[in-house]
């Protein structure tokens, strides 16, 4: 299963469809690491609403994503843990630390916007009041 | 007494006696009631019923008793306990005036069969044996339903205390309280979690500000359990502030060496609001100092 990733302004988001194998995660980093460097991306937001499992290798693979696009020049953000998929994490000791949380795609893009434009290069005028 | 076990039982005169019994007692109805209950005035178990509430309970529970000991069933007795139990545990009668009454009851039985049979030993052991195991299983069925009403209630207000204890309170868009009063442990810190994981995806929060003021102590367990739930929220895009960590508990988290740096504290629930507010970026000012 392919994950599809869409270029909105200067961020990508990658918006997890269904279910993904082990295989199908890190198909999708790797795509994520070449294209935000292809598309000079300064955000990336990974959805996972519909995950309702995180595992320790979804985890540790998201972790090392958000390292290799921040060597690429972009942050990243997760956005659509759910209250369930969140508490199983916890109980099994996974905190993404370190990566970008936010709560829905809106909540990430408005994350992004904030963090990049504190980096002192948005040239953007339409940023929001906080 | 240990003569009594070489009898031969003898099925049919005991079913016999077991009539004689059943028959005596009703008989002497009346005035055996009557001696229970002055019995059961004299030892104050009848504090807070109504001379008509005494009457007509001590005749059903007389008959109760009696029909007991002529059937050989306990239904009757099972049905009765279970309401007076209930009743009797609404109306705050202790459980000494319930099993009081009842031993006072089988006293009063024992004292007219001693009476009856005192010319014939023989026949008077036989009679108890007819009738102690009766008035022991009656004892036992009201003591069962008695407690198990109480454990009832209990269960009852347990779970009551559950839903009321752990409210999630919205104070301004995006910001949530959750103060907690009185002591957590697994389960409640468990639902404590869930309950404030749906709260904020339902009002899309991006601060938590959660209370401690009102927990007396704090164990590593509970201190990991809000480690854990401050994760999870940061895994929902919301950050957490905890507030109101007494100096007793505040000593007790460094004596045990659970590392809390990880989580923004603030002194009160006020400062931790401010600082909530700060970061959504409130700024709350007063009408005259605006004015000014």
């Amino acid at each position: 299963m392919q994950v599809p990733i869409l270029k909105q302004g200067e961020f990508l988001i990658a918006s997890i469809q269904s279910a993904l194998t082990d295989t199908d995660l890190l198909q999708l980093r790797d795509n994520l690491v070449q294209r935000a460097g292809d598309w000079r991306a300064r955000g990336v937001i990974i959805d996972v609403t519909v995950l309702d499992v995180m595992d320790s290798f979804a985890c540790r693979t998201l972790r090392a994503l958000a390292q290799m696009l921040k060597l690429r020049g972009a942050e990243t953000v997760i956005v659509g843990v759910q209250p369930d998929v969140a508490f199983a994490m916890v109980q099994l000791g996974l905190s993404l630390e370190g990566v970008m949380t936010a709560l829905d795609l809106e909540e990430g893009m408005a994350l992004l916007q904030r963090q990049t434009q504190r980096g002192g290069h948005n040239v953007r005028s339409s940023a929001r009041a906080h | 007494m240990d003569d009594k076990t070489t009898f031969p039982a003898d099925t049919s005169s005991t079913h016999a006696l077991q009539r004689e019994l059943v028959r005596h007692l009703r008989d002497m109805r009346e005035s055996l009631r009557l001696e229970w209950v002055k019995q059961m005035t004299a030892k104050g178990l009848l504090a807070g019923l109504t001379p008509a509430e005494t009457e007509s309970e001590s005749i059903t529970i007389y008959d109760t008793c009696v029909g007991c000991l002529d059937t050989g069933r306990y239904d009757a007795a099972q049905d009765y306990a279970r309401r007076m139990a209930e009743r009797g545990v609404l109306r705050a009668m202790t459980s000494e005036q319930i099993l009081g009454g009842m031993l006072t009851l089988r006293d009063v039985y024992g004292r007219t069969l001693a009476d009856k049979y005192q010319g014939d030993m023989e026949r008077l052991y036989r009679a108890l044996d007819i009738y102690e195991p009766v008035a022991n299983k009656i004892l036992s069925i009201i003591a069962i339903a008695f407690i198990e009403e109480r454990e009832r209630i209990v269960r009852q207000q347990q779970e009551a205390i559950r839903e009321l204890s752990t409210p999630v309170l919205q104070v301004r868009p995006g910001l949530l309280i959750l103060p907690i009063i009185g002591v957590l442990d697994s389960l409640r810190a468990r639902q404590l979690t869930e309950q404030l994981l749906r709260a904020i995806r339902a009002n899309r929060a991006k601060m938590i500000v959660i209370d401690m003021t009102g927990v007396p102590a704090v164990d590593s367990k509970v201190a990991n359990h809000l480690l854990q739930t401050v994760d999870a929220c940061r895994l929902m895009g919301a950050k957490v502030i905890v507030t109101g960590l007494t100096p007793e508990i505040a000593q007790t988290i460094v004596t045990i060496g659970v590392d809390l740096s990880r989580i923004v504290t603030v002194n009160d629930l006020q400062g931790g609001l401010e600082e909530a507010e700060r970061l959504l970026g409130y700024r709350v000012i007063a009408i005259h100092e605006e004015a000014a």
